[in-house]
């Protein structure tokens, strides 16, 4: 057994135990971090498969983006664990029909398989150690499928403009922040200092004196 | 790995995809500056991108078919005509929704923005050469059409038809990708050229092949409206604000024909035998359903929906016979439907006023009271959607008609001309309640001169079109040879 072999299974292992974690987990919290471990472990896989750039792009956008927010949305929505399961019992039975129809699909491949039916795939060339993935990629990417990929890129766009037409409204007295204003308040816009006599001890309450919301600048002290 | 070269060629062959997508750019970035008294510049720009579009196209015309991009892209003279046709298409629909937009408080630069995105989306699926490109394309029109759809947003009628048409649309997209990807196993290409020449190898009767195909000519029809997946057509139609329908109702179809005519006629063209049968069935359902069923309509959209089920049906009769003849007799009965749609959706932004809609039929009652030209118009429009000589409508179902007789489909023509004969019905009563019956209100027209020399140009593109029809017949059978 070689090195790659005993990473890629005890990888392999801990992927599947994560994997299980995400459907088991009664947190969905605990859910989406074991996803988030899934996908390390794939990351680690697609390393030894030499794919370096799909494996950092998996955890900088899987990991690093989509399961943020995945975990954002968790924690805000408050879902309710115990609804969720009701339907459990009730779906089961269907559950485990397609469970026992994908087991006997797997097991008929690797029959046909054991029978020679189906052939061996290529094992991976093993490349120059200075051969580069993600030139590769994005040779393909910048040449045949130029055309298709920036179609993709027109797709984004207008992903963005619609999801802003459909949701950016202005609606009248929404407490945001405006920065320009922020920046070019005067400090007379806020505060008001008072000259008051140093030895005389003030008998009106300052409070009254102060604009509403501005820090307290006057002599209290 | 074969060295792949991009090179002016290339990017000649899509000059005018690239010209659209900078005037998007371009049009997004400038609109970011106006504020909503200076939002015409938009609108100036958008139709500028549209004339400039055109002359782009005619300048890097070609005389026959070119691929580029590896095979991702084809420019041919079928394309460039289609092409044409959608930028006026688009235009016209801009031009006449850009007083109801204003009163509806939609003419903003997102608007123009959609529908050019729309429009490029058309323009890719006229020229794709691969399956790849032709999804990318579908998508981008059908991804655009519902952000239209929805952009009234604080409704709620178009907040749910733009729901639906999203779900199901999705569903659709995701039938269609699948017969793809089934096609694609089995023949190992996703370039139409390849995929032609793959099909015969494989076999077109190989059951996985079929399989795919069911798949992909399914999504095809839903993306058409065919029965039985039309059932999100009439909701949209109805649900959708008028410009948005009169949108959706005219330029996507052209895009929906070459969409059938690159992937069946082209990529799966060995397999006509078996797609024939489907189409007859989508097309037979079709027109059945969508011509009766719009009799019990008091909805105009609601009716008109009905009516393109309907026409979809017929330009479906012109595929399937699956001849040039065919082809082209589709293609013909596409222009001169788009035509008709526009025209008519026209009529109820013509009808409406600020905060009232003219989509019901009783809004026609007694229209020629109050102006019998466009009385006039409405009814060339409607006698010729019905296919009543010496409209160009006719013309159309004649070359339909004749396309199906010729491949020995006698008794499907004579079931299309029953079913259009039902339809009849439904188009003169139009016509009966604008001339024979009092009208309801003493409204005069308020629409502006824009809007009436173009519906007026519109009406008479109809007449004229059937009294001279060769000029589009001789057109279609130029660039299909």
């Amino acid at each position: 057994m070689t090195i790659t072999e005993i990473l890629f299974y005890a990888f392999a292992a801990v992927l599947v135990v994560a994997a299980v974690g995400v459907i088991t987990a009664r947190n969905p919290v605990h859910a989406a971090l074991f996803l988030v471990f899934a996908f390390v472990n794939s990351a680690v896989i697609w390393l030894l498969l030499e794919a370096e750039f799909l494996a950092i792009v998996l955890v900088l956008v899987y990991v690093g983006a989509v399961m943020v927010l995945f975990l954002f949305v968790v924690m805000m929505l408050d879902i309710n664990i115990a609804q969720m399961r009701e339907g459990f019992t009730r779906y089961a039975p269907l559950g485990l029909l397609f469970a026992a129809i994908v087991i006997v699909e797997i097991g008929s491949v690797v029959w046909v398989k054991h029978l020679g039916g189906v052939q061996e795939s290529a094992a991976a060339i093993a490349q120059d150690p200075d051969y580069s993935n993600t030139r590769a990629l994005g040779e393909l990417l910048y040449t045949q499928y130029l055309y298709p990929f920036e179609l993709a890129a027109v797709i984004l766009l207008l992903a963005i403009v619609a999801a802003i037409v459909l949701t950016m409204r202005r609606r009248e007295g929404i407490k945001q922040q405006d920065i320009a204003a922020q920046v070019a308040v005067r400090a007379q816009d806020r505060i008001r200092i008072i000259k008051m006599d140093a030895d005389k001890a003030s008998e009106q309450t300052p409070a009254t004196e102060t604009t509403a919301g501005a820090p307290q600048t006057e002599a209290q002290r | 790995m074969t060295e792949v070269v991009i090179n002016a060629a290339d990017y000649a062959a899509a000059a005018a995809e690239i010209f659209v997508l900078g005037a998007i750019c371009a049009i997004l970035l400038v609109d970011l500056f106006l504020d909503d008294a200076k939002r015409w510049i938009s609108f100036a720009l958008t139709l500028i991108a549209l004339v400039g579009a055109a002359f782009v196209t005619v300048n890097f015309a070609v005389d026959e078919r070119v691929t580029a991009f590896n095979g991702a892209f084809i420019a041919d003279p079928m394309g460039d005509v289609l092409k044409l046709f959608a930028y006026g298409t688009v235009g016209a629909a801009l031009l006449y929704a850009r007083e109801s937009l204003q009163q509806r408080g939609l003419f903003k630069g997102e608007y123009f923005v959609l529908a050019l995105l729309a429009l490029l989306g058309m323009m890719v699926m006229t020229s794709a050469g691969s399956l790849l490109t032709v999804y990318l394309g579908v998508e981008l029109l059908a991804l655009s059409l519902y952000s239209l759809v929805a952009i009234e947003r604080d409704a709620e009628v178009p907040a749910e038809s733009a729901m639906k048409y999203f779900v199901l649309g999705a569903i659709a997209s995701g039938m269609m990708l699948y017969g793809f990807s089934i096609v694609y196993g089995l023949t190992g290409t996703l370039q139409l050229d390849d995929l032609a020449i793959a099909v015969r190898e494989v076999g077109p009767d190989k059951l996985g092949l079929l399989f795919g195909l069911v798949f992909i000519v399914a999504g095809l029809a839903f993306k058409f409206g065919a029965v039985p997946f039309h059932m999100w057509v009439p909701d949209v139609y109805h649900g959708a604000a008028t410009p948005v329908t009169l949108f959706i109702g005219s330029a996507p179809k052209i895009a929906y024909f070459v969409l059938a005519i690159r992937v069946l006629a082209e990529g799966l063209g060995a397999m006509v035998e078996s797609w024939q049968g489907i189409l007859i069935v989508l097309s037979v359902l079709s027109m059945a359903i969508g011509n009766v069923v719009a009799i019990a309509q008091s909805n105009l959209k609601r009716m008109l929906a009905y009516s393109t089920i309907s026409n979809v049906g017929f330009i479906l009769l012109g595929i399937l016979a699956g001849t040039t003849d065919g082809y082209r007799a589709a293609m013909y009965y596409t222009f001169v439907y788009v035509i008709m749609a526009i025209g008519s959706f026209a009529m109820i932004l013509l009808l409406s006023r600020k905060g009232f809609e003219a989509d019901k039929l009783d809004d026609f009652r007694g229209l020629n009271r109050k102006s019998p030209w466009f009385a006039a118009v409405m009814a060339m429009l409607m006698f010729s959607t019905a296919g009543v000589p010496p409209f160009v409508g006719f013309w159309a179902k004649l070359a339909v008609l004749g396309a199906v007789v010729e491949v020995g489909l006698e008794w499907l023509a004579v079931v299309a001309v029953v079913f259009s004969v039902i339809g009849a019905y439904y188009y003169l009563r139009v016509v009966k309640l604008m001339y024979f019956d009092e009208p309801t209100e003493e409204v005069e027209i308020q629409a502006g001169g824009t809007m009436r020399a173009l519906l007026s140009l519109n009406g008479l593109a109809v007449l004229l079109l059937g009294i001279f029809p060769s000029v589009l017949i001789e057109l279609c059978a130029r660039v299909l040879p």
